[in-house]
């Protein structure tokens, strides 16, 4: 009996062949894999520069129609020289004072845009548009990867299941960041005002877009993991990125709403990072205070990412 | 060190049911030994890739338990999937990388370092013979290339264990050729154990240790090839008689090892252990009796009648599904394009 055994562990290590296999070390802490995975969602963008100019196109065409054609300082300005004219038509003895207390009672561009042009007011809500809208792809990748077998080989792996999850959600924000950047430098040109930038300013600006970028790709996110049909993924990005947009003070203030719209705003994450974007940039008197902004887009960053990674533990094994 | 001579798999009863009524697979045991090539064959829908994305932590068992590379698949499926590589049956490389890229990428995922892992992807694509294209975008691979990728892929942790899942379908003939050769030089050469599905019968034949076939989510034969081809009952003789009214059954089967016979007429259908031994002497007692045998011919049993005996359909019906596989994989290839 002793023979055999002999024997056989001669053939074995005689089989064995040129490496020992098996017996490697390898890194095998909960982080590792996520910035390859991360890596290659950023190749597949930053390596076909047509992707990344389509993505730029619609912004920038929100720019130019809404920012330039709906000028709405234009309409308030023209509305206070009309208002002049009218007064004086009914009361030619009318002095400027009394016009001017008249016209102090209604509102002004700066009181209502927190800055004395529509442009710019659209120019910082343009920026958390295209983040929104880089987040709501975020679920598209899983679908295709699923659809693909690729998500198989990830999960066939030893790579923690959050990883694969944050891998997408972290690509997305830094994508969403550069596109936001690029959309800032075109603005500018266009006539943003930029007398109130600075260089911090400007950083805090894309701390809160990314806070929101990461709370809407993790629930982009987990809205796809169980899809393997990425029709349903449009429908659901469809249904909800209108609504989302609108729904905020990316476009308009939000005084302008009914109050059940207004309650709306509240909640939505985009009106705070647009907030904290417009008295970082602009120098606006904001809705909520800049601590406000970031407490409740940090705590909406965090909440979905910890969802998205416990689901992602649920879900991505059926 | 592993046991020299353990069980690479385990499986006790494993069982999946998907939406509360279909059996996928349903209570299936059986043991892989170390160092071994162990075919798994039957239909599609069989339950046979139900089985291996559960043996690599894919799904989760209704029921059921196994261990896989000495880890539980239940409480220890991290273990599992740092232990084993996966050659799936699609091809899952991601086009806009490179061959050396996708390698190395997988690598990341299992925590190999950078350092080991660009020159073990040398190495790997030089035992594929894909050294020529390692830095071409995988998007100019042909299938037969893919598919060597996908191995090289799936060995990139060294693994101890490998599932591979239909690794020659759709290849030509050449390529498949190929690949069995890397498939047994993997256990000859790194005393891996490969776990394979195969629809190639006479494939399966040739380079399986033991084969396992399942039906409707069942193992119904598990065994050597040889063993199986045996279960049969043996060789089979077929002769015909001139001119005989008698019947000769008795007769034939009073020769040593012959099991059964079955009368057509003037002809005999003999079931028989050890064929060529046996025909000359059913030929003689038929002389003797004075009857002369027109003809004979002697068949041994293929893995196509085994498949035949015990799944109860031909593989031809399973090329009709090939058939219809390949037309979704078109499909899913043109809408990557």
């Amino acid at each position: 009996m002793s023979e055999d055994n002999v024997s056989q562990a001669t053939r074995t290590q005689a089989g064995a062949g040129p490496t020992a296999w098996g017996s490697e070390r390898t890194d095998r802490s909960p982080m590792h894999g996520l910035w390859a995975l991360t890596n290659r969602e950023l190749q597949k963008w930053y390596k076909v520069p047509v992707l990344l100019f389509m993505s730029l196109i619609q912004p920038v065409i929100w720019l130019g129609l809404f920012g330039k054609a709906m000028n709405f300082g234009q309409i308030f300005s023209g509305s206070l020289s009309s208002i002049t004219t009218v007064l004086k038509t009914l009361d030619p003895q009318i002095t400027s004072q009394q016009i001017a207390a008249i016209s102090s009672q209604l509102p002004s561009v700066q009181s209502i845009f927190g800055t004395s042009d529509y442009f710019s007011f659209l120019a910082v809500g343009m920026l958390s548009f295209v983040t929104l809208f880089t987040a709501m792809f975020s679920g598209m990748s899983i679908v295709w990867d699923r659809r693909f077998g690729f998500l198989d080989k990830v999960l066939s792996t030893p790579v923690s299941r959050g990883s694969i999850v944050m891998g997408k959600v972290f690509s997305s924000v830094l994508r969403s960041l550069a596109q936001a950047a690029i959309v800032l430098v075109i603005a500018v040109p266009l006539g943003m005002d930029v007398g109130h930038m600075t260089i911090m300013g400007i950083a805090g600006a894309f701390v809160a877009l990314a806070l929101m970028t990461l709370g809407f790709s993790a629930l982009f996110l987990m809205l796809a993991l169980r899809s393997t049909d990425w029709q349903s993924q449009m429908a659901i990005m469809n249904l909800l990125n209108l609504p989302l947009l609108f729904g905020s003070n990316a476009l308009f203030p939000s005084s302008f709403m009914p109050s059940w719209l207004q309650d709306f705003v509240k909640i939505n994450p985009i009106s705070y990072a647009t907030d904290a974007g417009r008295q970082l940039l602009l120098g606006s008197t904001g809705f909520a205070s800049l601590q406000f902004d970031f407490l409740y887009l940090s705590a909406f960053a965090v909440a979905f990412s910890l969802i998205g990674i416990v689901m992602s533990w649920r879900l991505l094994t059926k | 060190m592993m046991p020299q001579n353990g069980s690479s798999i385990e499986v006790r009863d494993l069982t999946k049911v998907f939406n509360g009524k279909l059996r996928a697979v349903d209570g299936i045991t059986f043991d892989v030994k170390e160092r071994e090539i162990f075919g798994f064959l039957g239909p599609n829908g069989a339950g046979k890739t139900t089985t291996i994305n559960m043996l690599t932590t894919l799904l989760r068992p209704t029921s059921g338990s196994a261990v896989v590379c000495g880890y539980d698949l239940h409480s220890h499926p991290n273990d599992v999937r740092a232990s084993v590589g996966i050659v799936p049956q699609e091809y899952t490389s991601d086009e806009d990388m490179t061959g050396i890229g996708n390698i190395v990428f997988c690598g990341d995922l299992y925590g190999v370092p950078r350092s080991v892992s660009k020159e073990r992807a040398l190495e790997l694509l030089d035992l594929v013979g894909l050294s020529d294209a390692a830095n071409r975008k995988v998007q100019t691979y042909s299938g037969g290339m893919r598919r060597r990728l996908e191995v090289a892929c799936g060995l990139i942790n060294h693994p101890r264990l490998l599932f591979l899942d239909e690794p020659t379908l759709g290849l030509d003939v050449q390529t498949r050729t190929a690949v069995w050769q890397y498939i047994k030089k993997l256990k000859e050469d790194y005393g891996m154990t490969l776990f394979m599905t195969t629809h190639y019968l006479e494939e399966a034949d040739g380079v399986c240790d033991r084969i396992a076939i399942i039906d409707h989510g069942k193992i119904v034969k598990i065994g050597t090839p040889v063993e199986l081809k045996a279960s049969l009952g043996g060789d089979i003789i077929e002769l015909g008689v001139k001119e005989s009214t008698e019947d000769l059954t008795p007769l034939i089967q009073q020769v040593a090892n012959v099991r059964e016979v079955k009368r057509m007429n003037s002809d005999y259908r003999i079931k028989t252990a050890l064929g060529e031994e046996a025909a000359p002497v059913i030929i003689d007692m038929i002389r003797s009796k004075g009857y002369h045998v027109t003809r004979i011919m002697v068949t041994k049993p293929t893995m196509d009648q085994v498949y035949l005996e015990y799944t109860g359909r031909s593989i031809r019906d399973v090329e009709a599904d090939r058939a219809e596989m390949m037309k979704q994989r078109m499909t899913v290839r043109r809408a990557r394009a």
